[in-house]
């Protein structure tokens, strides 16, 4: 499942470029140091199988609905780590800028959800230490399965985290990972299947395709481990508090100085005010705070809160409708000067 | 099966777009690149419950269509393929955000405030990621992020997985087409759909190698090159500042309140 920009609040989107962006860039020097130019077309056409792949639908048994290859696992499979990544990052900004899956700010997010955890947690932690050197099939199944559930499970968990941070969604975090969790039990389980499927498929018929990939992990993969486990910590844990939720310095100062003589509340709301204009991230519940403290909690804080923020009077419905006239008006314009102006055969 | 081929006749046909001479795809790549990223920054960092202050945004992608000449038609039909998500997960605001809100003299539920600004965010962001490929085109866009700094590896991915996309695609459709044809009308199960993607996947391997083959005959040194080095010109740092400015007026002003404000003389 995508995450949309809809629901994203830019520190969230923000951080996760920061930690998608990281792991690419490292991903890229590592293979820039490997400089096995087969890699070039190999991942280029291996990302266009991906696309290929979701053509190829087939039913899930006793559902009436029918599945088809995710191929985050299966590309840590046939090419590593880092390469990997890379594909995937690439199969998702295609599908950003083309079919609006997602959008450009949830790219880091989803990369990172779909990318980073198959590739770099699934993949080493426990695909290859349970598959051993591919001679077992049951192992390769239980394998492929289980690495594949863990990191849909994780991506899941990702979207829900990511969605729940940035607050624009009223979702609580236990209805929405409620709701995504078992759907992506689910899909992790077909993916496992149909990637073992493959996998055994291609190791009778190309055995010599995995050969290469036997070698021991260089200790760059636990670093990247490390390092973006750390980022996707402190960017969760950071921007919950600064989106989700005032900032809790600022939540603190708001109760204790609410409390205080009445001169202050003018300097504060004037330091309040200007903080709003210059703000560049907005501070979605500012207000709510503040009219919680005010009042004893539980009594009209709800009722009185949103019509501090919103100016949705009379006058605010008939400015929106003018402006979209007045844009619309304008593309219209745009697009008529431009036809009269080139030449038809254009 | 027949979405994903919908799907890549999509990808054609709006990479296509780049290719004619527009104003839009004379701008530089990488201003419109910028511009883009800067136009979805400002709009997701709006209040939730923020919608008509959002409208004015509207302004970049309906002039970047009109610049471009991009069908309305076809950019509507795309949101409209892409909005579920976004819209299941939006409709739990109204459900769960039940305070009341005055419109006008009309109370209605938060929720629902902030369901039509998660509407309007993602018709906005998606539409604007859309019209910059219209404007730049895959390969254009790929010269002008390698430009800016992405990593060489990443660009050169793209490039070469957006060329065999429509070629192991092919592949497979024919492929589906073929097991559909004897099926006589039975689903495609695991048993079968397995060894059909490992076959895809041995073609993938095997036109890998040719490729590679091709390419080391005629000079290929590892490094992939692309094209698309134009100069950057003084009508791109106005295009760019230019909307900039615009955004940060948005941001800051409430431009439909003022106006609103103008029209009727009430707050």
């Amino acid at each position: 499942m995508h995450m949309a920009d809809a629901l994203l609040s830019p520190a969230v989107g923000a951080t996760m470029w920061v930690a998608a962006g990281s792991v690419l860039a490292l991903s890229a020097r590592r293979l820039d140091r490997q400089s096995d130019d087969r890699m070039v077309p190999l991942m280029g056409v291996l990302g266009a199988f991906i696309f290929a792949a979701q053509m190829i639908n087939f039913a899930i048994p006793a559902t009436g609905s029918s599945g088809h290859l995710g191929g985050g696992l299966l590309l840590a499979i046939l090419l590593g780590p880092p390469a990997a990544f890379i594909v995937i990052a690439s199969v998702l900004t295609v599908q950003a800028l083309f079919f609006a899956d997602g959008g450009l700010l949830a790219l880091g997010a989803n990369i990172f959800n779909l990318g980073f955890f198959p590739c770099f947690l699934a993949y080493p932690l426990i695909y290859r230490p349970l598959a051993g050197d591919g001679t077992s099939r049951a192992r390769v199944v239980a394998a492929s399965l289980l690495a594949a559930i863990i990191a849909l499970q994780l991506g899941a968990l990702g979207v829900v985290l990511q969605t729940i941070a940035s607050g624009i969604s009223n979702l609580s975090f236990g209805t929405f990972a409620a709701l995504m969790l078992p759907i992506h039990l689910a899909i992790g389980i077909v993916e496992g299947i149909v990637t073992a499927v493959v996998v055994l498929f291609v190791l009778r018929a190309r055995p010599d395709l995995f050969a290469a990939r036997t070698a021991p992990t260089a200790p760059l993969g636990r670093l990247l481990i490390t390092f973006a486990a750390a980022a996707a910590l402190i960017g969760g844990v950071l921007s919950w508090f600064a989106s989700g939720h005032p900032d809790g310095l600022e939540w603190s100062l708001e109760r204790a100085t609410t409390g205080e003589a009445a001169e202050e509340q003018g300097v504060k709301a004037w330091l309040a005010q200007a903080q709003q204009r210059v703000a560049i991230l907005p501070d979605y519940d500012f207000a709510a705070p503040a009219a919680a403290a005010d009042s004893e909690p539980g009594t009209e804080a709800a009722a009185s809160w949103p019509d501090v923020k919103l100016g949705t009077s009379a006058s605010g419905i008939v400015g929106g409708v003018l402006t979209l006239v007045l844009v619309f008006v304008a593309g219209t314009l745009l697009r008529r000067t431009r036809r009269s102006a080139s030449p038809p055969a254009g | 099966m027949s979405r994903v081929d919908a799907a890549l006749r999509d990808l054609r046909s709006l990479d296509a777009l780049a290719a004619r001479d527009t104003p839009l795809a004379r701008v530089d790549a990488r201003a419109l690149t910028v511009t883009t990223l800067a136009f979805i920054v400002t709009v997701v960092s709006f209040d939730r419950y923020a919608v008509a202050a959002l409208l004015p945004l509207a302004l970049y992608p309906v002039a970047l269509a009109a610049l471009g000449d991009v069908p309305a038609a076809a950019l509507l039909r795309k949101l409209a393929v892409a909005a579920p998500f976004a819209v299941m997960v939006g409709l739990f605001n109204p459900l769960l955000d039940r305070a009341p809100m005055a419109i006008g003299s009309v109370d209605i539920a938060a929720g629902w405030v902030s369901f039509t600004s998660i509407l309007v965010r993602f018709a906005l962001t998606v539409s604007a990621a859309l019209l910059l490929v219209a404007g730049t085109g895959m390969n254009g866009l790929a010269a002008a992020l390698r430009r800016l700094g992405m990593p060489r590896v990443f660009t050169a991915q793209l490039t070469f997985l957006f060329r065999y996309a429509f070629v192991l695609g092919g592949e497979a459709t024919r492929m589906a087409t073929a097991r559909q044809l004897r099926g006589n009308g039975r689903p495609m199960r695991l048993a079968e759909a397995g060894p059909m993607l490992g076959h895809l996947l041995l073609r993938a391997f095997a036109r890998a190698e040719r490729i590679h083959q091709a390419m080391r005959a005629r000079g290929f040194d590892g490094e992939v090159r692309l094209l698309g080095g134009r100069r950057w010109q003084a009508r791109d740092t106005l295009f760019v500042a230019g909307w900039c400015v615009w955004f940060a007026l948005v941001r800051t002003v409430d431009v439909p309140q003022w106006l609103g404000w103008l029209m009727t003389g009430a707050t």
